[in-house]
């Protein structure tokens, strides 16, 4: 019996997506610099095929904060795009759920790509 | 989940087919979506053959030729035939547009005819706008100031400013462009879709109104202001050439920089 009008008020604004909207393009330009870097050390100074060498490189103070920088980067930028997504496509109470799954998987996505790049580079000597 | 496929009663089904009078030059098919509420039928498309050299040269006017001479029952609005009004916003030949501007010429083969897509039907070719006029309404389509206007006079703007407002405030609200957009396809319980947001920075860019502040905060939301992924379907069927979708990003963007 609701009004159309009240039907598009809603529960008004949630004053919040531009946090979210920034958050996605300030991600996106800091992945440039990032991704080109991390395709240019792939084709070219990153050792293949050894492991003791691959984890000497990754050791390089320079090497293992450009890495852990690309790691929570892209997850963070992930993380807002799937957030998106999952809100565009899946309505009802299921959203709540997937949301919340997704959020979980990318924090542990997170930590497991931060925590590889210290065990890599921490157990370069051995 | 999002309805990928028609509810079982929205599925299309095979129509009627009207042929041209004999002796007629220069047919052209036209195939229409059909649905009668009364009858609790599924929609179907109706096929008609119009002889084009005894008709109009715009799709409107073969609509119109169909109702008079063929098929009285075929429902659709139409008001102006000049493009002002926005009745007469359908489906045509895939895009969103009004019947009464484009020529039947411009379309290659069969001219298919449909309502604006993922709207409820009322009956054949109108949709219900309830829900669109609404959002409308919602954005205060309206000048809101707190300093009293001038005795004696108008509230001026300079040209520059006008020119401003020159091209968004020419929306006739037909409804192509949000119709026309899949992410208000899925979410225009909660997205205003880009009619509803042209209109809003309209009023935005106004150098009159004096709620700027009140407008960006009610549009500041994940749902009615930024389930535009800038698809720019809305441009593309504007059948006014009108931007809604650099309107949008123009409102994202005065939404980032005041909260620098």
């Amino acid at each position: 019996m609701q009004s159309p009008l009240a039907k598009v008020l809603g529960h008004g604004s949630a004053q919040q997506g531009t946090g979210h909207w920034w958050g996605q393009r300030l991600t996106a330009i800091a992945l440039v610099p990032l991704t080109l870097w991390f395709a240019v050390a792939i084709m070219g100074s990153m050792p293949q095929g050894n492991w003791h060498d691959l984890s000497a490189w990754v050791a390089e103070p320079v090497h293992a904060i450009l890495l852990i920088l690309l790691v929570l980067t892209m997850v963070q930028h992930s993380n807002l795009g799937l957030q998106v997504v999952v809100e565009d496509y899946v309505h009802g109470a299921t959203v709540v759920v997937v949301l919340i799954a997704v959020k979980f998987a990318h924090v542990a996505l997170a930590v497991a790509g931060v925590y590889a790049v210290i065990v890599i580079s921490v157990g370069a000597g051995r | 989940m999002a309805q990928f496929r028609l509810p079982p009663n929205s599925r299309l089904q095979k129509g009627r087919f009207f042929e041209a009078p004999a002796g007629a030059k220069q047919i052209r098919r036209f195939e229409v979506y059909r649905y009668d509420p009364d009858t609790g039928e599924n929609p179907r498309v109706d096929h008609y053959d119009v002889a084009l050299d005894q008709c109009g040269p715009m799709v409107l006017d073969g609509l119109i030729k169909i109702k008079n001479e063929v098929d009285p029952t075929l429902t659709f609005r139409r008001s102006c035939r000049e493009g002002i009004c926005g009745s007469c916003a359908m489906n045509i030949d895939g895009l969103n547009t009004l019947a009464c501007t484009l020529a039947i010429d411009d379309i290659k083969g069969p001219v298919k005819v449909y309502p604006l897509p993922h709207m409820e039907v009322i009956k054949d070719l109108v949709p219900d706008l309830t829900h669109f006029y609404a959002q409308y309404a919602s954005i205060k389509p309206w000048l809101q100031t707190r300093t009293p206007a001038p005795p004696d006079r108008e509230r001026l703007q300079s040209r520059a400013e006008q020119e401003l407002i020159n091209s968004p405030s020419a929306c006739i609200l037909c409804a192509c462009c949000s119709t026309s957009c899949p992410s208000y396809w899925w979410n225009s319980d909660r997205y205003l879709g880009p009619a509803a947001l042209l209109a809003a920075y309209r009023w935005l860019v106004d150098s009159r109104d004096e709620a700027s502040g009140e407008r960006l905060d009610a549009l500041e939301d994940s749902f009615r202001l930024y389930r535009c992924h800038t698809i720019m379907n809305c441009t593309n069927s504007c059948p006014k050439d009108l931007n809604p979708a650099r309107a949008i990003a123009e409102i994202k963007k005065t939404l980032a920089v005041r909260r620098m």
